[in-house]
């Protein structure tokens, strides 16, 4: 059977298992239609011109895994931002693990999806955000339909939480080949500010597969910082859908590190209704072999005087290919919009891929928006400087693509998630330049 | 040390040395000078092995050794530094990590272990202070948003690191201020020995009050067309550098 028809009929057994009184039935519902009548994207669709899924969904994916495993903190314990105090949701082949999570509602809720479905408290919430930017897309409603799992936060109005927020998925290969689908939904009220840190991590090398929803909703000054950390096994894939509304005056930033995994495709969007908006995107993608990174990415100006900065940087080795499809769109009303893209790639290998493409949609007459995109090789009067002091060739290529890639970093906020993706980099990429880490 | 005999080198099929000879032997600070576009930096490049360089006819010796074949950063490991005349921004490696690398790097060429922490720690901190440079400045990335003064300063201190035995000070003067001008030549002077050499690339005579030369030559036109001690230098400043061109045309 295929995926797509296992999913549908699926959909059923899994409708029985869950309240049909849940304020998402109808939405569930909905969104399983949507897909049957969609199905996966091919690459006929412009937005899927240069992905094709059909690598990874040939594999006979179990939709509910059967077996709970526990996991030791110690065995896991370096997939963790470990050296800071964080709240923690953590999963384990789609089911939450207490043992290793730490979740609070002392103040602010940081739990579980599951638990926000079901309760009455949280129904308020629920009915006002959950699935109300998240587009009604394939891939988008296929997550919905199934969604029962996944982080659950939110922070009330003039919150500052205390230390970030760390959500993992791990899976265990219990089943010979899995699919996840996390469903997290993040509220930000006035005034609130949260550091959030999301990794999808396998831990065999049994095909998975997850598509993952995450809504993010900043409401007035808020300000969200948000890191995807995607450095999975070889036979792990990711389709992420991050979608972030924005009001007037808050500052949203998504960093997207990929380094692992089989095919990842990131589609970010942000919308901004309000005035003196942020969004900033920025990602480092490092990847060889056969790997596949796709970054689809929209900022949506409605408003006037917004802003938006993207900066991707990409380095692809052997057979790799990368995408990067950036959309801008500026509404009429969105005057004094200032949009700045760049798209920077190095090609080290031949048969690397990088396609890239800025998308810009300008109906407003007094905006900034500038985009670039470079395809290049290293700049060789650095690579000169760095041999000159007795730096050879590759070492010199090294650290060069280390600089390139790591300006990036200057945004991030959590110092010890610098020093992880440097030393991640840095190992990448091959480079030992002594950095006390 | 360094013997360079009938050296002709052009870049993308342009001539720009034709012909220089000239030795340096160790103790010894020789100036070149020269109009703009005589071949001063290119001179400098070929010896440090720039590859865009083409050695078209002619050798250079580096301690009677033809060093045509060798790459920039064997040429470093046998003791050959550059000072740039523009050096490069390298965002997020600092100047501490970048001089730790290119150490090691040479020790490592060179059959040795990793210099020790502690003694690579010292050593910083002696040559910073040669130099006048705060410690919060080896912290930065590499000469990005640097100041012209500071770019110099910097890459005097990476000579100071690296101790070569021919140094190369390509317009190392341009770009600074008296204050910065009097900090780098001082610490080029405490670097001066009997057993390594400097050869000294300006444009203007003042950097050579501070870094006193044995022998000054003037390039024009590919080729050294004058050689004499350091009062040649003052002459240049005199009278310029038509009364060279006119005699070289006459």
């Amino acid at each position: 059977m295929e995926l797509k028809e296992k999913l549908v009929s699926s959909f059923l057994a899994f409708e029985d298992n869950i309240d049909v009184h849940s304020p998402v039935h109808d939405i569930r519902t909905e969104a399983i239609k949507t897909f049957e009548t969609e199905g996966f994207p091919t690459k006929k669709q412009e937005a899927w011109k240069y992905t094709s899924l059909n690598s990874i969904l040939k594999h006979d994916y179990s939709v509910f895994p059967k077996n709970e495993n526990a996991l030791e903190f110690k065995d896991v314990k370096k997939y963790f931002i470990h050296d800071i105090d964080a709240y923690k949701i953590i999963f384990v082949d789609g089911k939450y693990s207490s043992y290793l999570s730490q979740t609070t509602h002392d103040g602010i809720d940081v739990c579980l999806m599951s638990s926000a479905l079901s309760k009455p408290k949280y129904r308020p919430i629920i009915e006002n955000y959950f699935n109300k930017i998240a587009p009604k897309n394939s891939l988008s409603s296929l997550n919905t339909a199934f969604s029962a799992e996944g982080a659950y936060i939110h922070i009330p109005k003039n919150k500052l939480v205390d230390k970030p927020i760390q959500i993992i998925h791990f899976s265990t290969g219990s089943e010979a080949a899995l699919m996840l689908q996390p469903r997290n939904l993040v509220v930000v009220d006035e005034n609130s500010h949260v550091q959030i840190i999301e990794r999808h991590q396998s831990l065999t090398d049994n095909p998975v597969l997850t598509n993952s929803v995450t809504e993010i909703f900043a409401d007035k000054r808020a300000i969200v910082d948000y890191y995807k950390i995607q450095n999975d096994k070889q036979t792990a894939s990711l389709i992420d859908n991050t979608f972030v509304n924005q009001k007037q005056e808050s500052l949203a930033k998504v960093h997207t590190f990929s380094f692992g995994g089989k095919l990842i495709r990131n589609n970010l969007e942000f919308y901004q209704n309000g005035e003196r908006i942020d969004s900033t995107m920025k990602g480092i993608t490092i990847i060889g072999d056969k790997q596949h990174v796709d970054h689809n990415t929209l900022v949506h100006h409605i408003e006037p005087n917004c802003e938006s900065h993207q900066d991707y940087k990409g380095i692809f080795s052997d057979n790799s290919t990368g995408v990067f499809n950036g959309k801008v769109v500026v509404e009429k009303e969105a005057q004094k919009t200032n949009a700045f893209q760049a798209n920077n790639n190095i090609l080290v290998d031949d048969k690397a891929t990088i396609n890239t493409k800025p998308q810009l949609e300008i109906f407003a007459d007094d905006v900034k928006c500038s985009h670039g995109c470079t395809i290049g090789q290293l700049d060789e009067s650095a690579m000169f400087y760095l041999r000159s002091r007795g730096i050879p060739k590759k070492e010199a290529r090294a650290l060069l693509m280390f600089a390139f890639s790591n300006n990036v970093l200057d945004s991030v906020t959590i110092p010890e998630i610098k020093q992880r993706i440097t030393k991640i980099i840095a190992n990448k990429l091959g480079v030992n330049i002594g950095f006390e880490l | 040390m360094l013997k360079i005999n009938n050296l002709h080198a052009s870049v993308e099929d342009k001539s720009i040395l034709k012909g220089i000879n000239l030795e340096v032997k160790p103790g010894e600070v020789h100036a070149i000078m020269g109009p703009n576009g005589s071949g001063k930096s290119t001179l400098a490049s070929v010896i440090a092995g720039k590859e865009e360089y083409e050695v078209d006819k002619g050798e250079i010796l580096f301690e009677d050794e033809d060093i045509d074949e060798l790459g920039a950063e064997e040429r470093a490991h046998k003791g050959i530094f550059l000072s740039f005349q523009y050096p490069i921004e390298i965002p997020g490696v600092s100047v501490t990590n970048f001089m730790k690398t290119a150490i090691n790097e040479t020790r490592k060429a060179k059959g040795m272990e990793d210099m020790p922490a502690n003694e690579m720690l010292k050593m910083i901190r002696e040559k910073s202070e040669l130099l006048d440079i705060d410690r919060k400045f080896l912290s930065r990335s590499l000469n990005q948003g640097f100041s012209g003064g500071e770019k110099k300063r910097n890459e005097i201190f990476q000579m100071a690191m690296l101790e070569p035995k021919l140094a190369i000070l390509d317009e190392t003067d341009s770009g600074l201020d008296i204050d910065a001008l009097r900090i780098v030549a001082n610490g080029v002077n405490k670097l001066k020995s009997k057993d390594n050499a400097v050869i000294v690339i300006t444009h203007y005579q003042r950097l050579l009050d501070h870094i006193v030369p044995d022998f000054v030559h003037v390039l024009h036109d590919g080729k050294i067309v004058k050689s004499g001690g350091k009062e040649l230098a003052h002459e240049l400043e005199a009278k310029g550098y038509d009364w060279i061109k006119e005699g070289v045309g006459a």
